[in-house]
Parts: C-alpha cells; structure tokens; sequence
C-alpha cells in the first residue's frame, strides 16, 4: 500500500487550486494529481501514490548514487563472474 | 524508465551483497518496517543473497495488516446497509473481520467499490446524492496526505454525503513501542522510504538518538536494499548510531511540505489501535473538530461489539519480528491468501503473504 510508482509528467493542468496533470508509467497514461509537487514540470519524472504525485524524483541524485554503485559493480567483474545465484533466476 | 531499471541489476546486488559478507565481522539483526520492502526482499530472493550472520525480521508497516478488527467490522456493518456506497482500497477487501469480509458482505449484495484513489472515493459520492458514500481510509503518512485531500475537497464543495472510516497509523511511535519492548532483538533499521518522502527523517535521529540504533532510509528497488543494509553493516561494525538516507532520488530530510499542510489542515495526532500490537499512544491521525462531520464514527451510531482475532493467527509476534510466518502453524495450511486467517496473509506487502508467493517451495520441498 505504500507503494510509488515513478512516472514521466507529459503535461500540466490547473484547475483552480487543483493540479493535475498527465502522467506516463510505461506505455499507460494516467491523470495524476500534483498538488503536493508544485516544482514538477513536464518532462520531470515522479514518484506516485493512490493517485497523488509525493516527489519528485531528483535525475540527479539518481544517477550520482548509480553510478557510484555501478563502481561496485565494474570492480566486481573485474575480479571475474560470480558464481550463479538465486538473482538470476528471479522474475523481472 | 531510467532509474528504476538500474536499480534492479544483478551485477551491482551481487557486489553489494559482496561487500556486505566482507564488512560484517559480527551478526546483527535488522528490520525493514515497509511491506514494500518485505515483499523486495522475498521476491528477488534479498535475504538469501547476503551472508548467514545478517538476519532480516520483517516489521509492522503494512497498514492492510494493522488497520483494526473493529474498523473492518464497522464498514462491513457500514456496507449491508441500504442507504450506504462503501469505497475501500481493494487490498481491505479480503482482510477478515470478526464473522465475514467485505468481499463476501459484496456478494451478499452490499454495495462496495474498489478505489485505487481516494479522488475516486469522491467521485461516487457527486454521482450518488441519494445514497451515503463511506470512504474506508487507511495508511501510512504515504496515504494520508492524499486522504485529508479528499476530505479538505469534500468539505469546500459542500458534498454532504461523504463521510471516511479512518484508521491512520504513524511509524515513529511503532518504531519506539518496538525499541521499547524487553523482548527486542532489532538492532539496526531500514526507514520506510515513501513514509520519509512525505515526513522527511527528523523523527529517525531522535528515536535513533534515544536508542542509540542506526537507521538508514531505504528505497524500495533491490539495489537500494542492499546499499541500506551495507550503511547500516558498515554502521554496527564502527559502533555508530546515526541516520542516514540511501534514498536520496525522493527523500529530503524536511520531506514534503505541501502533503505535511493538508495533514495538519485535516488530522490531528492522537492514540491508534493496530491489529496485532495493540493501542499506541501517539500514532494515529484522526479528524479535527472542523473536519468531525467527514468522520463516519459520528455520522452513523456505530455499536461496536469487542472483536478477537483467531486465536491459532500468530500475526501479533509476526509484526513484531518476533516470529517469522513459517513459523505459525497455520501457515500455508490453515491460512492461505485465499482464505486468510490474519491480515498478514492478505495484503501482498504482508509478510505472510510475501512468504507464500516467494518461499513457500522451499517449505515443502
Ligand atoms: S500465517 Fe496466517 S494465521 Fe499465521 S500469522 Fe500469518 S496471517 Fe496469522
């Protein structure tokens, strides 16, 4: 139930003091209310909850954190594959 | 999309959970509060990645899980009734109350309807003039803000036949109710990453603080998983207790003010009963005085008759990391999700129900 899923506002609409707006997850679009993320334009992606917009994913502080754990990563194959695990095996 | 598939690879867990049997000298016990996190962890297989001395238990933070017995027998009630329209997040459908479950109390010939937004609620309520619309309102500080909304719109339009069931629980006062038992085992936490997008993580420092427990703020992808628990390792091994966020791309220290306001706007902090712990003081919202005509407790005359949980249901030590599902007798075999016997078997962020779907092969095998 706590559950956000990120998605990608297409457009804005205000409404009065309501905001809403059009947001795509993957290939469905959906009206997201953006009330709470007043500094959401579109193109920016947010993290959605029960029809509400609850932040604003930070591109930035996505790929500084990614990228300093795909440093783990590349050290990890540098010292060669791994053996199988579980992980492999789960679904997508 | 970009940032959440990169979350999910392999390579980076497996380093991850590398790093993590090279740092840990120790055994150490940690719990992740949300369900969203459990349901993580048992899907891609998280605890069976990392090394044997780092145990995760499985916290209370599914509100399907904890919301009341009485609150699920007060809508079913709500629901038989001619003149009422209950709305409810589909996952409450299938939570047992005391004798039925509003999945049934529907196929008796109530009128329930499943909202995935509280919006949704609101809606039935304009197109029904006629009829009284029940909103069963559950959550988090991840929900609320998007509740107390519904409620703020319904009371500016005048809708007069609107009224929510609230059961809002808060996670800081279950956190120190944990800490505080004798019992406790808990020696590291991962935050609840969407609870701190809304209320930011002042909170955490000073419960971490009073217990002297690292805390970390955790994502919800695989990856962010395994980077939580490595702070959190890396922590326990140098004897620090402070908090830090893992889930920087969403969460502020000061979290969502906007979503704060309407809280504050709507609901009031005050005592909250939750399935399987009991009442604690402090850790539910419930309506101020202006918003009292939204409250479905003083719009209907609800008698109440005491209710008990199923005494074979073990959910209580479940939520408390006490007990892990497998442990309960009935599970798998007398309590299933398709006839639960506990909340946590309903909800797919219920431990129970996590470990059925992930694990339960294994059991048998
Ligand atoms: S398996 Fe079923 S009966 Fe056992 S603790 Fe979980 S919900 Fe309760």
């Amino acid at each position: 139930m706590c559950l956000a899923i990120p998605g990608r506002v297409l457009e804005i609409e205000e409404a009065g003091d309501l905001r809403s707006g059009k947001v795509r997850f993957g290939g469905i679009v959906r009206n997201v209310r953006l009330d709470f993320v007043p500094e959401a334009g579109a193109g920016d992606y947010v993290m959605v909850h029960v029809g509400f917009a609850i932040s604003r994913v930070d591109e930035q502080e996505a790929e500084r954190t990614y990228e300093i754990l795909q440093s783990m990563g590349a050290l990890a194959e540098e010292l060669g594959p791994g053996e199988d695990t579980a992980w492999d095996r789960r679904p997508q | 999309m970009k940032y959440l598939d990169e979350y999910r690879d392999g390579a980076i867990a497996r380093a991850l959970a590398g790093e993590i049997a090279c740092v840990a000298t120790h055994p150490w016990v940690l719990m992740e509060i949300c369900g969203g996190q459990t349901h993580t962890i048992m899907r891609y297989g998280i605890d069976e990645l990392l090394p044997r001395k780092i145990e995760l238990v499985h916290g209370p933070g599914c509100p399907v899980c904890v919301t009341p017995l009485e609150t699920i027998d007060k809508a079913i009630a709500l629901a038989l009734r001619q003149d009422v329209i209950l709305v409810s997040y589909g996952d409450m459908l299938r939570v047992p109350g005391s004798n039925s479950d509003l999945l049934r109390a529907k196929a008796s010939g109530a009128d329930v309807r499943v909202a995935y937004s509280p919006t949704e609620a609101l809606k039935v309520a304009r197109a029904n003039p006629e009829r009284q619309v029940v909103f069963l309102a559950i959550g988090f500080e991840t929900t609320a803000p998007a509740n107390a909304m519904a409620a703020w719109e319904a009371r500016r339009e005048g809708l007069k036949n609107f009224s929510m069931l609230v059961s809002h629980v808060l996670v800081p006062p279950a956190i120190r109710a944990l800490l505080a038992t004798p019992q406790n085992r808990i020696q590291g936490f991962i935050g609840p990453g969407h609870v701190c997008t809304v209320a930011g993580y002042k909170e955490y420092e000073d419960l971490s603080r009073e217990f002297r427990i690292p805390m970390v703020v955790g994502g919800f992808e695989p990856v962010d998983l395994l980077e939580s628990i490595l702070m959190l390792v890396r922590q326990l091994e140098a004897g620090k207790a402070c908090v830090e966020n893992q889930y920087v791309r969403s969460v502020t220290y000061a979290g969502n003010l906007p979503a704060q306001r309407i809280l504050k706007e709507v609901f009031e902090v005050g005592n909250q009963k939750w399935r399987g712990l009991g009442e604690i003081a402090g850790s539910g919202l419930h309506f101020r005085e202006e918003y009292a005509r939204f409250d479905a407790n003083r719009v209907f005359d609800l008698e109440l008759i005491a209710a008990e949980e199923p005494a074979e249901c073990i959910s209580a030590l479940v939520l408390q990391g006490l007990r892990k599902p497998t442990d309960c007798p009935a599970f798998g075999i007398g309590c299933t999700p398709e006839a639960p016997l506990g909340a946590p078997m309903v909800s797919a962020e219920g431990a129970c129900a996590a470990y059925y779907h992930y694990r339960r092969h294994k059991e048998c095998s």
